[in-house]
């Protein structure tokens, strides 16, 4: 349904995304998952043709975003980060004016801005002047909006953001609604969001891919990958040695600390530590540190989000 | 045309959602009003003063035309008081649509930049004619009490309202350019007001580029239509002036979206 195919764009110089790709099929919540700043808005505004890339393609719908750019916004519905809301409008007029301007016909007007009213369950706000309304209600009309004229396509920038952990429950059950009829791409930067809602996430981190899988994969191959770190005193020779005989170990990394002295990383979705301690001693090394280090997907959303932050 | 007439019902309908409609209404009905008042006090004084002169050398009273003693210097007012209200109509057409965000929206839907720039002229051209309806009142007096032409006072409005767009479509396109309405303001009013002035500036410089400079300023081309004449070369200057100011306007949306 979207496909996205090395897309960079630069802000003057800086570089805001950089060969960005991914595919997302019919019917699918995909999510994007960065921290601030990584280019999840960047890409974001590329699909609904809010501004061009730089360099890179990307189709929506089967649709070029730069040769058919107003075929791709009449099937997108898009929700920005700051919903755009006219606040002196009353939300009944805001979406009949959204409407109209998103080709909706005359004879169909009321029943689509009835059906996203429901939808949102904004009801009973449908007469109040937006600025009058609380956050919560607020990013509901723009989602109400982004849903007007039943578009194939769905993209929300941040939805749940500033919201009250009532209203965040309440927005995430309308998006899990959303699949199936909706092709939905969904930014955020808080994980257990994109975990519940997602069936597909994409990490971003500094404009750049870091990583594009499941929830579940995610999670399972670094949950189940259970790191053990060990120090031990000996040659990195005898070390491999002695630690060949053991069954079960999936990686394996060698790292000098200091003279004589190496850090051993291991992973592997069983319990190693007491083969690993017994191989240890029974070869005459010394033993110096053993520690456990599970991973989940968000110790790994921490760690490929924050390590080049401390180099930059 | 269904999203340019969807963009104009907003935008006419958001001027008063916010007490600058009724301000603006308030303010130009009230000064037109004052000069209405000022104009006509001028123009029965002097026949007062005809009417003495006759008198006090026995002979009828010419007659006094109220056309070219009123209504002209009237249309020259409105025109003036319009240069200093229709920046505060324009300031917020486009500049609002950046502070709010809402751009985001305009540009990710179905509808293309010609249709929202079209679609907000029409709404403020919209406003200002409204806003000339007090003093269509002020002339209909004329016609209780006396026997002005009509004619001068249509052409007078055609040319008001031709200048108002042309006004309208530079505050446009200032608009365009900045997300501070009060800048927005300043802008408008100060690139008006330049393109009034500068016909001024003709008697001051050489032979060859007088000419330049009265073709250029805005209000050089109003005065025959005060004086009820529809001349076709002013009336395509206004509308050229017009269009040239929404096509700037064009630009700038579609430079800032395409901006890489």
């Amino acid at each position: 349904m979207i496909e996205v195919e090395g897309l960079t764009r630069y802000y003057g110089a800086k570089k805001a995304i950089s060969d960005v790709t991914f595919q997302v099929k019919k019917g699918e919540i995909l999510g994007l998952l960065g921290p601030n700043a990584a280019g999840k808005t960047t890409t974001m505004r590329i699909l609904t043709c809010f501004m061009p890339p730089t360099s890179g393609k990307a189709t929506v719908g089967g649709y070029d975003i730069f040769e058919n750019s107003i075929d791709v916004r009449r099937i997108t519905g898009y929700l920005p980060e700051n919903p755009p809301l006219y606040m002196d409008m009353t939300t009944r007029d805001y979406l009949e004016f959204v409407a109209r301007i998103k080709e909706t016909p005359k004879d169909k007007l009321i029943s689509e801005v009835d059906s996203v009213v429901e939808k949102a369950a904004i009801g009973d706000v449908q007469n109040r002047i937006i600025g009058k309304l609380s956050k919560g209600y607020k990013q509901r009309v723009g989602l109400a909006q982004s849903l007007l004229n039943n578009p194939q396509i769905v993209i929300l920038d941040e939805p749940t953001v500033g919201l009250d952990p009532k209203q965040i429950i309440e927005i995430r059950d309308l998006i899990r609604n959303l699949k199936g009829d909706h092709t939905v791409i969904l930014s955020s930067h808080i994980l257990p969001e994109i975990e519940q809602t997602c069936e597909r996430v994409v990490i971003i981190n500094q404009g750049k891919v870091v990583a594009q899988d499941t929830p579940e994969e995610l999670t399972r191959k670094l949950k189940g990958g259970e790191k053990v770190i060990l120090q031990i005193e000996g040659s990195s020779e005898d070390i491999k040695k002695a630690l060949k005989g053991i069954k079960g170990i999936d990686k394996m990394d060698i790292e000098k600390v200091k003279q004589g002295v190496s850090k051993i990383i291991i992973e592997s979705d069983k319990d190693l530590r007491k083969d690993l301690a017994q191989k240890v001693v029974n070869s005459g090394l010394g033993l110096l540190e053993l520690t456990v280090d599970k991973f989940t997907l968000e110790d790994i959303f921490l760690e490929l989000t924050t390590k080049e932050e401390e180099v930059a | 045309m269904e999203a340019t007439l969807a963009i104009f019902n907003k935008e006419f309908k958001s001027f008063f959602y916010s007490p600058i409609a009724y301000l603006i209404l308030a303010f130009f009905t009230v000064l037109t009003g004052l000069f209405f008042y000022l104009n006509l006090s001028g123009f029965v004084e002097a026949s007062m003063m005809e009417m003495m002169r006759a008198q006090q050398y026995r002979m009828a009273p010419r007659p006094m035309n109220v056309n070219l003693m009123l209504i002209r210097p009237y249309f020259w007012n409105i025109a003036l008081i319009a240069l200093f209200t229709l920046p505060a109509i324009t300031m917020r057409l486009y500049s609002e649509e950046k502070r709010l965000g809402t751009v985001e929206l305009l540009y990710t839907v179905p509808i293309t930049p010609t249709q929202i720039i079209s679609g907000k002229f029409l709404a403020g051209l919209a406003l200002f004619i409204v806003m000339l309806i007090p003093t269509m009142i002020f002339h209909a007096f004329l016609f209780l009490y006396g026997e002005p032409e009509f004619m001068p006072i249509l052409s007078g409005y055609i040319g008001l309202i031709l200048l108002g767009s042309a006004f309208i479509a530079v505050g446009l396109f200032i608009s365009t350019t900045t997300e501070n309405q009060i800048i927005a303001a300043i802008g408008g009013l100060a690139v008006s007001l330049i393109l009034w002035l500068i016909g001024w500036g003709a008697s001051y410089v050489g032979p060859t580029l007088a000419p330049v400079l009265e073709y250029v300023s805005i209000i050089t081309h109003y005065e025959d239509f005060s004086q009820g004449i529809i001349d076709t070369g002013h009336l395509i200057y206004y509308i050229l002036f017009t269009f040239t100011g929404l096509y700037f306007a064009l630009k700038m949306i579609e430079s800032v979206k395409w901006r890489a």
